[in-house]
C-alpha cells in the first residue's frame, strides 16, 4: 500500500466530491426540473467553462491510459491519436455551429432530436438514439478502467470481486453528485481535473527524459525494443502495411468523436456560436498534450517499466504503464497527484457521458415510446434516474465481465456511431438523402462493420474475433470478388463500413425518390442554421 | 417541404484554409527517422508542427468569417409546423 500517494489522491478526490455537489448552486438557473438546467447547464456556458468542458470530456483518462499503452506496445501506430485530434477541428468546425444554431432555436437536447425535427420521422430518430445509448455505455465502462489502473498501481489491487470495491465507492459518490448537480458538476470539476492533468504532463514530459538520457536515446531503446519482437507491424515508424489504418483510423476516429453524444453535449451546453468557434481554435492545446503524452509510452520502454498484473483477472494490463512510471519514478507526493489527474480525469467525462446517454432515453424513447405527455419537470426526474442506471450498469460491466470485453465494445462503438453519419452531420446541409436511404444505410453499415469486426482475429493474443480494427484490403470481398486482390494492406473497419453505407444510402434514396415515397416533414427553416445568441427566435432556455 | 429549394447554406472562400490540415494524413510524406530534432524522429517532429497549423488554419477562417451577416429575426414566413413549435 503506498500511503503517501493514497493520500494525496483522496484529499483531491474529496475536494472534487465538495465541487461536486455544490455545483447545483453554481450559475444556476430558475429550476433544476428541466433538462435544458440539470442535462445543458442551463446552455449558457461562456468560452473558458467550454473549454475546460469539452476538453475534459474529449480527452478522457482512458486516452490518457490508453494511448501511451498503445505506444509501448506497438509503436508509431499509437501516435494517430496526434493527427486524429488536429484534423478534428478543421473538421467539425463549420458543422458545429449549425447544429448549435438549430437546437438552439428548437430546443434539442440531443442529436436524435435533430434526426427527429430534421426528417419529422421518431424512428430514424430512435435508430440514431440507441446507436448513441450502445456505443457511449462501454466508453463508460473504460473510463472505470483508468481509474482501476491509477487504483491498483496505489496498490489497491485486491483480487475478486472486494477488489473492485474502491471503484464502486468513487463511481457511487461520481453517480450522487451528479444525479443532483446535472452537467454543471463535470463542468466544475473539469478545471481541477484540467489543471492537474497539464502540470502533471509538463512536468512529466520535461523531468523523465532528461533521467533517460534524452529524446534520442530514447526512441533507439524503443527501436531496439520493437526490433527484438517477432512481429513485423511495431516499430517507431509506420510500416508498409499500417500506413493507410493509420491515416484512416485518424480520419475516422475525427469524424466520429462529435457524433456521440456526450461530445454534443459539451457542444449544446455552450452560450453561443462564436464559444464554439474558439473554443475550436483553443482546444488543440490538448491535442498537443496528447501527442506529448504519447511519447511517454517510449519513455516507459526506457525506463524498463513492467505492466503491473490485474488480480482480479490474473493477466498483465498494460493500461497501467503510465501509472507504473509515474510511480516508479516521482516522489511519492507528486504520484500522488498525477495519480488524481487520472482517476478525476476519469470522472468528468463519465459524468458527461452518462448524462448524455440518459438525455437520449429521456427525449428519444420515454418521451417518444412510455409518456408521451411528460411534463419538463417529469423529463428531467427521468434523465436522472437514467444516469444513475447507466452509471451502475458501467460498473458492472466492469465487475461481473471480463475489462477487455468493454475496450471490445468501445472498438465496436467507434464503428457503430460512424453509422450515423448521414443522418446526423450530412442532414445538417442537405435534406437529399430519403428517410429509407438513411435507414437503409444504417442497416447496411453496421451489419457490415459488425460483420468485419468479427471475423478480425488476432492468433497472437489468442482471440479469433473483435481482436482490432485494422483490416487487410485484402480480405474485402463483394459477392465473392476481392477488388483488391491478396493485399495486406491495412485499413480502419469504420471508414469501410461508412463508404458501405453510404452507397446503400444513396441507391435507396434514388429509388425512393423514383418511387415518390413520403419522406417525412422538414421542422426546420434554411435560417434557422445561422441563428446566433442574440436572436428573438432562440427558444427560452428551460421554457415549458 | 419548403427547404428543399433554398439551400440555406453559407460560402466563404476562406473555408478552403479547413481542408490544409488533413494533408497530414499523406504518411509517406513524413514516415522518415531522419532528420532528427532534439532526438525527436522527423515523423514525430513533423506531426507536431501541425498542432500551430491547424490552430492557424482555424483562426484565420474564424476572424475572417466573423463579420458575415448575421440573421437577426426573419420576415414572417412561419410555417404551420413553426407556429406548433411549443404546444407539443
Amino acid at each position: 500500500m503506498q500511503w503517501t500517494e493514497l493520500i494525496v489522491f483522496s484529499a483531491l478526490f474529496l475536494l472534487v466530491t465538495v465541487m461536486g455537489f455544490v455545483a447545483a448552486r453554481w450559475q444556476k438557473g430558475e429550476t433544476l426540473d428541466h433538462l435544458d438546467e440539470w442535462g445543458l447547464g442551463g446552455r449558457k456556458f461562456g468560452s473558458w467553462i467550454t473549454w475546460f468542458l469539452v476538453g475534459g470530456d474529449l480527452y478522457t483518462a482512458y486516452t490518457f491510459v490508453a494511448v501511451p499503452a498503445l505506444m509501448f506496445g506497438a509503436g508509431a501506430l499509437g501516435f494517430y491519436a496526434l493527427p486524429y485530434t488536429i484534423i478534428l477541428y478543421p473538421l467539425v468546425f463549420l458543422p458545429l455551429v449549425r447544429m448549435w444554431s438549430v437546437s438552439r432555436v428548437h430546443g434539442y437536447v440531443t442529436p436524435a432530436d435533430f434526426v427527429k425535427g430534421r426528417y419529422g420521422s421518431h424512428w430514424l430518430a430512435l435508430i440514431i438514439a440507441v446507436t448513441g445509448i450502445v456505443a457511449t455505455m462501454p466508453y463508460i465502462a473504460l473510463q472505470l478502467v483508468g481509474l482501476e489502473a491509477v487504483l491498483r498501481s496505489m496498490g489497491l489491487n485486491g483480487s475478486g470481486i472486494l477488489g473492485h470495491l474502491p471503484l464502486f465507492i468513487a463511481f457511487l459518490i461520481l453517480a450522487l453528485y451528479t444525479y443532483q448537480s446535472g452537467l454543471r458538476a463535470p463542468a466544475l470539476i473539469a478545471f481541477v481535473k484540467d489543471i492537474l492533468i497539464y502540470l502533471v504532463i509538463l512536468v512529466a514530459i520535461i523531468y523523465l527524459p532528461s533521467k533517460f538520457g534524452g529524446w534520442g536515446e530514447i526512441f533507439n531503446d524503443a527501436q531496439a525494443k520493437f526490433d527484438a519482437t517477432p512481429s513485423k507491424a511495431d516499430g517507431i515508424l509506420l510500416t508498409g502495411t499500417n500506413q493507410l489504418q493509420y491515416a484512416t483510423l485518424a480520419l475516422g476516429s475525427a469524424l466520429a468523436l462529435f457524433l456521440y453524444p456526450h461530445s454534443l453535449t459539451g457542444i449544446l451546453a455552450s452560450r453561443g456560436r462564436n464559444v464554439i468557434k474558439r473554443n475550436m481554435v483553443a482546444l488543440p492545446a490538448y491535442s498537443l498534450l496528447l501527442g506529448l503524452l504519447a511519447l511517454l509510452g517510449f519513455v516507459a520502454i526506457s525506463a524498463g517499466t513492467k505492466p503491473i498484473v490485474n488480480q482480479a483477472t490474473g493477466r498483465p494490463d498494460t493500461n497501467t504503464i503510465v501509472p507504473e512510471l509515474f510511480g516508479a519514478n516521482f516522489p511519492s507526493w507528486f504520484a500522488g497527484i498525477a495519480f488524481a489527474a487520472i482517476g478525476i480525469g476519469a470522472l468528468v467525462p463519465a459524468a458527461i457521458m452518462s448524462i448524455a446517454a440518459a438525455n437520449l432515453w429521456t427525449r428519444n424513447v420515454y418521451k417518444e415510446y412510455v409518456k408521451k405527455d411528460a411534463t419538463p419537470a417529469e423529463e428531467a426526474k427521468q434523465a436522472k434516474l437514467a444516469s444513475l442506471v447507466v452509471k451502475f450498469g458501467a460498473v458492472a460491466f466492469i465487475v461481473f465481465v471480463d475489462p477487455q470485453f468493454s475496450i471490445d465494445l468501445q472498438l465496436i462503438g467507434g464503428v457503430m456511431i460512424l453509422q450515423t453519419l448521414p443522418a446526423v452531420a450530412i442532414a445538417l446541409y442537405t435534406r437529399w438523402f430519403h428517410v429509407y436511404g438513411l435507414i437503409a444505410g444504417w442497416v447496411a453499415g453496421m451489419g457490415y462493420g459488425m460483420w468485419l469486426l468479427y471475423n478480425i482475429g488476432n492468433p497472437a493474443v489468442g482471440k479469433a474475433h473483435f481482436a482490432g480494427s485494422a483490416l487487410p484490403l485484402g480480405n474485402i470481398s463483394i459477392f465473392g470478388w476481392h477488388p483488391f486482390g491478396a493485399s495486406t494492406t491495412q485499413i480502419y473497419v469504420g471508414i469501410v463500413a461508412l463508404l458501405v453505407n453510404l452507397v446503400v444510402a444513396v441507391i435507396v434514396t434514388l429509388i425512393a425518390k423514383k418511387a415518390k415515397s413520403p419522406n417525412g416533414v422538414d421542422h426546420t427553416d434554411p435560417s434557422d442554421y445561422h441563428v446566433d445568441e442574440d436572436n428573438p427566435r432562440v427558444k427560452p432556455v428551460a421554457a415549458h | 417541404m419548403p427547404s428543399d429549394h433554398k439551400t440555406g447554406l453559407r460560402w466563404s472562400n476562406w473555408n478552403l484554409l479547413l481542408i490544409l490540415p488533413l494533408f497530414m494524413l499523406i504518411t509517406p510524406w513524413f514516415n522518415f527517422d531522419e532528420p532528427r530534432i532534439f532526438g525527436l524522429p522527423f515523423f514525430y517532429w513533423y506531426q507536431f508542427l501541425f498542432v500551430p497549423l491547424g490552430v492557424a488554419c482555424v483562426g484565420i477562417v474564424y476572424v475572417k468569417t466573423k463579420d458575415e451577416p448575421v440573421v437577426t429575426g426573419k420576415p414572417d414566413k412561419l410555417g404551420v409546423d413553426d407556429l406548433d413549435e411549443g404546444a407539443n
